[in-house]
């Protein structure tokens, strides 16, 4: 069946609550929003061997659903499926091993006091991967297939640059074959020239081990570039889901639009039509009806009361904004 | 003759300067000219000296670095001569400078609005509630909402986007002739960063400000600047006006950025990294220092160092094989 997604989060909220700070128990006052709301009940498939990115601002919630689906923290609610199945609350040793992640940032994400030899090592044997005494040859196929010569296994972390150090970082998630790998902000600690290195690697790895990833980054370029589906969150909710080439052209939703609008060019600077005011209110303060009607240009009194939940626009194209159908044309292709 | 520029940065050499030792030089021989109200672009990946060469011009140098030769001259007055006195009281009406992370750059325990009001009070000699009513309107003038409210508040009670238009509207309170970013929107979202340069382009052009620009993001320049300077490793490998040099490259470490930076309006082209490492600034090579990573690197590449030449009009570059490699490119 090859159109059971590899991973479907479905219903996904996640929620903190923030005390009272002591200053205003001591001045009487009390909050009145003492819920923050990561993430406000996320639908997302991520479909077999594909690349899918995940794009939103910061404290749009892509970094607390990255956890989630990695499991390192629990949701307030929601499920996830891994290939059709529910995985359950407490996830058994072999359904950890199948989701692995990147974390952004290469130099905080790797033990400085183990070799990569020791890294590997562990997790090899851990999981029973192979053998014990297959252990050194399996690592330096992992170390190759990343881009690492075999002199790099009796290194400390700190003896890598930042590009090296997210091979490395990649060569752990890889290490136990795991299926879907989490890449959450791979290449934003990185300067460009190695970013490119970091995006070729991860492209071959889709195409040549078969992996689903879950892109999470900001830089659309980026995203363009990689992916082959793009969702847009904001605000712990997604707005907008198409395949990439689909969602640059015909963007549904006026905040993906306002998204590629912002983007810096190297084309000539055309005068925007299309600006937004303001920044992303407080995820402890939602706006009643639709989140994004605040900084909307195209806000009815519709938008205002109610939150509308993604809905169909074509095939694989999803928007949560009420008006789509009437939103003006606009297309990410420039007059060159 | 051309009128003397605002700011001219002369042969200017950073290091770190150890007893007994040689010293390491972090920047080398840098050198270039702002003129009144141009927008001048410093890009370089981390390492290359950009953000140092900034601030040595802002005398902001971290201790151990030093100025080791060459000068900085703001309207023809040297700043390496200068009491630290006469320096500061250039600093503010004369230049001022935007951060990267203005969480770190605002004092947190001074309310926003008194920190903008310091300046204005201290060198155009306002009164403490003109200073304040200056420091209201140059919060509106940013398009700070609410200014009268927002400037009773302290940084951590500002979003990221705010607190770094209280940095541009404290820089650009004493109205400076120059105004130095040293990456003001790497730590922003997207839609902000369009929002904060958009605002920076526009104020300069209201004040008559010039800017010196450091980023690492080309598309950001290319949208903010009229002039760029590229570095690597601690040189100016490259200079002229935006358009040309992102269009029409003259060295290869600047088509090797263009080259691995993904480009929005080509997501199909592939994309070219460059191979191996920025060298060890302790280490220096007498040779060109992008030759170890340059596909057309020749033999005298390694040889010697090759030094900026013009490659075309107001347009420098330092490469030896810059008319063959780039020969095929129109001029």
């Amino acid at each position: 069946m090859s159109d059971v997604p590899a991973l479907k989060v479905s219903a996904i909220v996640k929620t903190y609550h923030v005390g009272t700070a002591l200053t205003n128990i001591f001045k009487g006052r009390k909050n009145r929003h003492t819920t923050l709301t990561a993430l406000a009940g996320v639908d997302l498939e991520l479909r077999r061997g594909e690349i899918l990115a995940l794009v939103g601002e910061s404290g749009s919630g892509k970094s607390t659903l990255a956890k989630i689906l990695v499991r390192s923290i629990r949701p307030t609610s929601g499920e996830l499926f891994y290939g059709g199945r529910l995985v359950p609350a407490k996830r058994t040793k072999d359904a950890t091993r199948r989701i692995q992640i990147v974390f952004q940032d290469p130099y905080s994400s790797l033990n400085p006091r183990l070799t990569v030899k020791a890294m590997l090592a562990e997790l090899l044997i851990l999981h029973k991967i192979v053998p014990r005494r297959e252990v050194r040859a399996e690592s330096i196929r992992l170390l190759n297939r990343v881009g690492l010569e075999e002199s790099a296994l009796d290194a400390y972390p700190s003896q890598f640059s930042g590009g090296q150090r997210q091979r490395l970082a990649i060569a752990r998630a890889l290490a136990v074959r795991p299926d879907i790998l989490i890449a959450d902000e791979p290449v934003s600690a990185l300067d460009v020239s190695v970013q490119a290195t970091i995006l070729e690697l991860l492209t071959s790895l889709q195409r040549e081990l078969g992996l689903s990833i879950l892109f999470i980054g900001h830089n659309l370029a980026v995203v363009q570039h990689l992916s082959q589906r793009v969702a847009v969150m904001y605000l712990g909710r997604i707005v907008e889901v198409a395949n990439t080439e689909d969602l640059f052209a015909n963007p549904r939703h006026p905040y993906t639009r306002a998204l590629i609008e912002s983007v810096p060019r190297m084309t000539e600077r055309v005068e925007d039509e299309f600006v937004i005011k303001g920044e992303p209110p407080s995820p402890l303060n939602l706006p009643q009806g639709c989140r994004f009607h605040p900084r909307c240009p195209y806000a009815v009194d519709a938008c205002r009361t109610t939150d509308p939940p993604l809905m169909h626009v074509e095939d694989w194209h999803e928007s949560a904004c009420l008006r789509f159908e009437e939103l003006p044309a606009f297309s990410s292709v420039r007059a060159r | 003759m051309t009128e003397t520029p605002l700011l001219s940065v002369r042969n200017l050499v950073l290091g770190v300067v150890r007893r007994g030792r040689p010293s390491t030089i972090i920047v080398d021989d840098v050198t270039f000219d702002v003129a009144q109200g141009e927008l001048f672009g410093i890009v370089g990946e981390s390492g290359s000296g950009k953000s140092l060469t900034l601030r040595a011009i802002a005398g902001l140098l971290p201790g151990g670095v030093e100025i080791i030769s060459g000068s900085v001259e703001y309207k023809g007055r040297n700043f390496t001569s200068m009491t630290s006195g006469e320096r500061r009281a250039l600093m503010g009406p004369e230049i001022a400078m935007i951060f990267q992370d203005p969480m770190t750059a605002l004092n947190p325990v001074v309310r926003v609005g008194e920190q903008i009001a310091e300046g204005p009070r201290r060198h155009l000699g306002l009164s403490k509630k003109d200073a304040m009513d200056l420091a209201i309107s140059m919060m509106a003038k940013t398009g700070i909402p609410d200014p009268i409210r927002r400037a009773k508040a302290y940084p951590h009670e500002l979003s990221g986007g705010l607190r770094q238009r209280i940095m541009i509207a404290m820089a650009l309170s004493c109205r400076p002739k120059i105004l130095l970013c040293d990456e003001p929107t790497t730590a922003l979202d997207v839609t902000l960063q369009h929002q904060v340069l958009g605002l920076l382009e526009e104020m300069c052009a209201n004040f008559g400000t010039a800017l010196i620009f450091v980023t690492h993001d080309l598309a950001v320049v290319n949208e903010t600047c009229k002039k760029v300077a590229v570095m690597y490793a601690g040189r100016i490998v490259e200079s002229g006006p935006v358009r040309s040099v992102l269009r029409d490259p003259r060295h290869p470490y600047t088509k090797g950025l263009l080259d691995s930076a993904p480009d929005f309006d080509h997501p199909d082209r592939m994309l070219k990294s460059i191979p191996g490492f920025p060298p060890n600034l302790a280490n220096r090579s007498v040779g060109c220092s992008f030759a170890p990573r340059c596909e057309f690197a020749q033999p005298e590449c390694v040889a010697s160092s090759p030094q900026l030449e013009e490659v075309g009009p107001d347009r420098l570059s330092a490469c030896f094989e810059k008319f063959t490699i780039f020969e095929g490119a129109h001029a």
